[in-house]
């Protein structure tokens, strides 16, 4: 990527600002030739916000890889509104900070027309500020509830993976009914916890549940076994979330500290092992315990079509892992996130007949009108509804259960299951 | 669970904590104390020899242990010549001025980081413990190979604490780190004596690397932790005194885990934090020090 | 120092005027990473009012930045205080919290003072965590509109934004030259090179470092108002050890106990990692491989290395 760094003709911004008011139209018109050039030929270029350092970049790898995976389809499918489509992708070193540099990297010197791709919520809650102030679309890949909670913006969407609180207040009648109704939860003492701590809570207590402790391991730590004593005796059901690097040590230490003896029945989220080998010594005590997944990791045998097309296209075997280097386990519950987002940009450019970047704010519209989109090639973890006024979208979601060292799925819950009432109308808001 | 297993699995925890805590700050308490420089990259020489150990382990065949024990050899002195290396480009040509050296060594951080990056790759991968042995307590089960982390780590420091007061070697570094000059005067060559210091600390950090990562995992980020936690033990301890060293690690360890006991986590790390801080206000220098 | 007075006003004032017509020049992404590189240099420049004048070597100035940072975020947040009141919170916690932190820290010295420091901002940092109720944890608080027009501007439109950064550099760099040049920055210096001796003639260690340590704190603290403001966003990862080893980095790079110092660091590094990013994916190899050629080159940091050759007289 070689770029020019400093823009030697200034942009209209800069024209506009330096000049007094009456001038402006003149500017205007000195940057049409620009757009009327764009309108004919020029690629659509997309900004992705990559976890390519820090603590994401076990998730920033599959992210880039993906987005290129679903790149290729599209553009081997004729583009975006006839034009070729371009993705910048840009580090931001997993941090809240760099992330808001890497918008403005993105729109101001690069001259995205969108930018997507960021997992981590800080990343996302740093940047989407910056990201409404230059009125560029930003869509997150995160799962994080910030964005239909009403924290963010009118320009900040998450058309592509379900919110957590969804996910986990799906989760809960089937726990209840199936696993049991005394709880302890562990979960990482930082926010993406805290909606498990919360909305897991208020989903069980709804199911005649119990939560009988929650454990909430610093962020710093890099070792558990001093906290598992606290899991109350008698416990039913242990779940657990964690995330970062330390996530296969917790796994392996609760199975030591459980060792042969009784244990509870486990559920966990796919978080608390994705990108490690469930085959992974020392985590055969998983056997028999259960997973939330967004997407299968491992290929189910009623999988459809799409579901075999998108593991090649980008380049994941039957086990969830990499092609190439079968321990190179995929980020898998994640990433198509980053596949059914780009999907959302090519629909919604379509429909609003997205031309230059002043078509930006029609393109946000035409995504709040979406509702209901089906599975297929562009979905290929399944049926979508989107909701416009909360600018989050709902799936399904799977629960899998470890037989044989491989997670086959035992359950999926319907949208219903995961609904809870709107927090938010961002139609209502000014762009 | 009851208070006494319960207590029993905090010491056991705050015991294996103070033994990676020793581990870890044993080189670099050499490093300080004899060549006074701020050493930031310490914990990324602790980091290439966990990957360093992944990387055997996976190419030496048969049952875990002889993977394990070509590891604890070969990655120390992989590590030990990366930093002589980087000894004689860089650090000796500085003069082993403080503020260049902290410089210095965050630049040799990042090259470290990246090189891990871009070759390792992102991903925490496990490596295997030379041998599995679960301890089933009636109440909990414990890995037996923490325990053996613990004896190792006495081991070690033994070994160190043996070099430093019963060898000539010993005897020389004792004397470039009293005083330089003096110890020029008497025909030392400081800068030799430097170079080695520098990868005898180094490879002191693989070594604990190689014997900390079956109980965790190999991650190109881990170096950072280590490093904070080494810098503590190394300055609550005193500077230069393996003693200090030890029962500043044992303090840390232990007090983290019983402290873990009674508050909830976050709030049991906030007060340890503190607690370690407030026995530096009231002994500025460390536990053995000598009084400035 | 007075034969070379004109000359150095010249200089900063010169740099100052630079920085503002700066504004109707540079293109929009290079406008706003400079309004980015003004507030962290402000910050830098209390990192080098205590480290690089008075030889305290902090490594918690994250705490005091985050406590600035917080003071205007919280204020912002919970009562809706308007952009003033907000950043006004911010330098007072910035300085509050240094003077909590120098008053016990400052009784050890070298590298004690490094590790208490270190582990203060640790304990903060978890404790923004532990409080995530009201602090937001790691993911932060996203700032409202109303607090974010400091009296009639608009801290979340470019230009304005521009000229307020600019404002605050150009007060807080004026602030440290004349600092530097009054009797008390004679004492500073003093105490870096000889405690011992200054302590004979008179002065008293412990309240000179203390006055130093509020200073670098107000700096700080003002820094992480302005920062939490500008972009609107407030959080965790901003009181992590890695904002206490920047101002580090840029102080180092750009010449310690140089005036200019910290801002032609933060610049430095600012740019490094930009550019690198947009021609290689390892781009932390660029920038470990520049730092080590650049401290061979100069030990000293760029401005130290232009003082020891040809600019005697900086400041």
């Amino acid at each position: 990527m070689t770029k020019l760094l400093i823009n030697t003709t200034p942009s209209r911004r800069t024209v506009l600002r330096g000049l007094a008011g009456g001038i402006a139209a003149g500017a205007g018109m000195l940057a049409m030739p620009r757009f009327i050039q764009a309108q004919t030929s020029a690629p659509i270029k997309l900004g992705f916000q990559l976890h390519r350092t820090g603590i994401g970049a076990s998730y920033g790898r599959w992210y880039e890889r993906t987005a290129q995976a679903a790149l290729k389809v599209v553009n081997d499918a004729g583009g975006i509104n006839g034009r070729p489509v371009e993705i910048a992708f840009e580090d931001d070193a997993t941090d809240p900070q760099r992330g808001s540099e890497v918008i403005e990297k993105l729109v101001n010197q690069q001259g995205v027309d969108v930018v997507f791709g960021p997992l981590f919520s800080h990343v996302v809650i740093g940047s989407a500020p910056r990201a409404a102030e230059l009125k560029v679309p930003y869509l997150v890949c995160s799962e994080g509830f910030h964005v239909a909670s009403g924290m963010l913006n009118r320009w900040t969407l998450q058309p592509g993976i379900t919110d957590v609180r969804a996910q986990i207040s799906a989760m809960a009648p089937w726990v209840a009914a199936n696993l049991g109704k005394r709880i302890t939860m562990v979960f990482p003492d930082f926010a993406f916890g805290y909606d498990h701590r919360d909305f897991f809570k208020a989903a069980i207590e709804a199911q005649g549940g119990e939560v009988l402790a929650q454990i909430a391991i610093p962020p710093t730590e890099t070792t558990f076994t001093r906290y598992f004593p606290q899991i109350p005796a008698d416990t039913e059901v242990l779940y657990h979330v964690m995330v970062g690097p330390a996530v296969l040590t917790f796994v392996k230490e609760l199975g030591e500290f459980y060792g042969s003896g009784a244990r509870p029945q486990i559920f966990g989220f796919i978080d608390s092992v994705e990108a490690v080998d469930i085959a992974s010594p020392g985590l055969e005590f998983l056997e028999g315990t259960h997973f939330w997944e967004a997407h299968n990791r491992f290929k189910q045998a009623d999988a459809s079509e799409h579901e075999t097309f998108y593991r090649a296209a980008v380049g994941v075997d039957d086990n969830g892992a990499s092609i190439a280097d079968p321990a190179d386990v995929a980020t898998y519950s994640h990433m198509f996130s980053c596949w059914e987002t780009l999907f959302m940009i090519k629909a919604g450019m379509e429909a609003s007949g997205y031309q230059t970047t002043a078509d930006r704010q029609k393109f946000v519209e035409a995504i709040e009108a979406m509702t209901d989109m089906p599975a297929g090639m562009e979905r290929p973890q399944g049926h979508k509804r989107f909701n416009g006024k909360t600018h989050q979208v709902f799936g399904h979601q799977n629960i899998s259960k470890v037989e044989g060292g491989k997670l086959m799925r035992v359950h999926q819950t319907s949208l219903e299951d995961g609904a809870y009432p709107d927090a938010v109308d961002y139609t209502a808001q000014p762009f | 669970m009851d208070f006494g297993p319960y207590l029993l699995l905090a010491v056991m925890e705050g015991l294996v904590m103070s033994a990676a805590l020793a581990l870890t700050a044993v080189g670099l308490s050499l490093v300080f104390g004899v060549m006074r420089v701020v050493n930031v990259a310490h914990g990324e020489f602790f980091m290439l020899g966990a990957v360093g150990a992944w990387f055997v382990t996976q190419a030496v065949p048969g049952p875990p242990w002889i993977g394990f024990v070509v590891a604890l050899v070969a990655c120390p002195l992989m590590v030990a010549g990366v930093a002589a290396v980087a000894d004689k480009l860089v650090l000796r040509r500085l003069h082993y001025d403080p503020e260049a050296t902290i410089l210095a060594t965050i630049g040799l951080l990042y090259i470290i980081q990246q090189a891990a990056l871009s070759i390792y790759g992102p991903d925490a991968r496990p490596v295997e413990a030379p041998f599995t042995l679960r301890l089933q307590f009636p109440w909990f089960g414990y890995s037996g190979y923490k325990l053996f982390v613990i004896a190792a780590a006495l081991l070690i420091l033994a070994a160190v604490w043996w070099l430093m007061t019963r060898t000539k070697a010993g005897l020389i570094m004792r004397a470039t780190q009293q005083d330089r000059t003096t110890a020029q005067a008497f025909g030392i060559n400081v800068d030799r004596v430097y170079s080695g210091v520098f990868a005898l600390g180094a490879g002191l950090a693989a070594i604990a690397a190689v014997l900390i990562v079956p109980i965790s995992q190999a991650y190109y980020l881990m170096g950072s932790d280590p490093l904070l936690l080494a810098f503590i033990v190394v300055i609550i301890g005193g500077l230069g005194s393996l003693r200090g060293t030890l029962v500043a690690a044992l303090v840390i360890g232990l007090s983290d885990g019983v402290i873990s006991m009674f508050f909830s986590p976050t709030l049991a790390k906030i007060l340890a934090t503190l607690l370690v801080a407030m026995v530096l206000v009231f002994r500025p220098q460390g536990l053995f020090g000598a009084k400035p | 120092m007075t034969r070379h007075g004109l000359k150095i006003w010249a200089l900063h004032l010169g740099l100052i005027a630079v920085l503002l017509a700066l504004n109707w020049v540079l293109p929009a992404y290079h406008h706003t990473n400079l309004a980015r590189i003004m507030v962290f240099a402000v910050f830098a420049m209390g990192f080098n009012i205590a480290f690089g004048y008075t030889g305290l070597l902090s490594l918690g100035h994250a705490l005091l930045f985050a406590a600035g940072m917080y003071g205007a975020g919280l204020s912002a947040s919970l009562w809706a205080f308007p952009a003033l009141p907000a950043m006004i919170a911010g330098l007072l916690a910035g300085g509050g919290m240094a003077a909590v932190v120098g008053s016990l820290a400052l009784r050890t010295s070298g590298v004690a003072f490094m590790i208490v420091t270190l582990m203060f901002a640790q304990a903060g940092y978890l404790c923004v965590l532990y409080f995530g109720n009201v602090t937001g944890g790691d993911e932060g608080i996203v700032i409202g509109a109303q607090s974010r027009v400091l009296v009639g501007i608009n801290l979340s439109a470019d230009t304005p934004r521009f000229l307020f950064a600019w404002a605050l550099f150009g007060a807080a760099l004026v602030g440290n030259l004349a600092l530097m040049r009054a009797p008390f920055g004679r004492v500073m210096i003093a105490m870096r090179e000889n405690e011992d001796r200054s302590r004979m003639l008179g002065y008293d260690p412990y309240r000179t470092k203390l006055i130093v340590m509020v200073i670098s704190g107000l700096y700080a603290g003002i820094a992480g108002a302005a920062y939490g403001l500008m972009f609107g966003y407030v959080g965790a990862s901003f009181a992590a050890i890695q904002y206490s080893i920047l101002p580090m980095i840029w102080v180092l790079l750009g010449g310690a106990g140089v005036v200019l110092g910290p801002f032609v660091g933060a610049l430095f590094m600012f740019y490094l990692i930009d550019i690198s990013s947009s021609y290689t994916t390892a781009n932390l190899l660029v920038v470990g491989v520049a730092l080590l050629v650049l401290v061979l080159f100069a030990p000293r940091g760029l401005l130290g290395y232009a003082r020891d050759r040809w600019l005697p007289w900086l400041p």
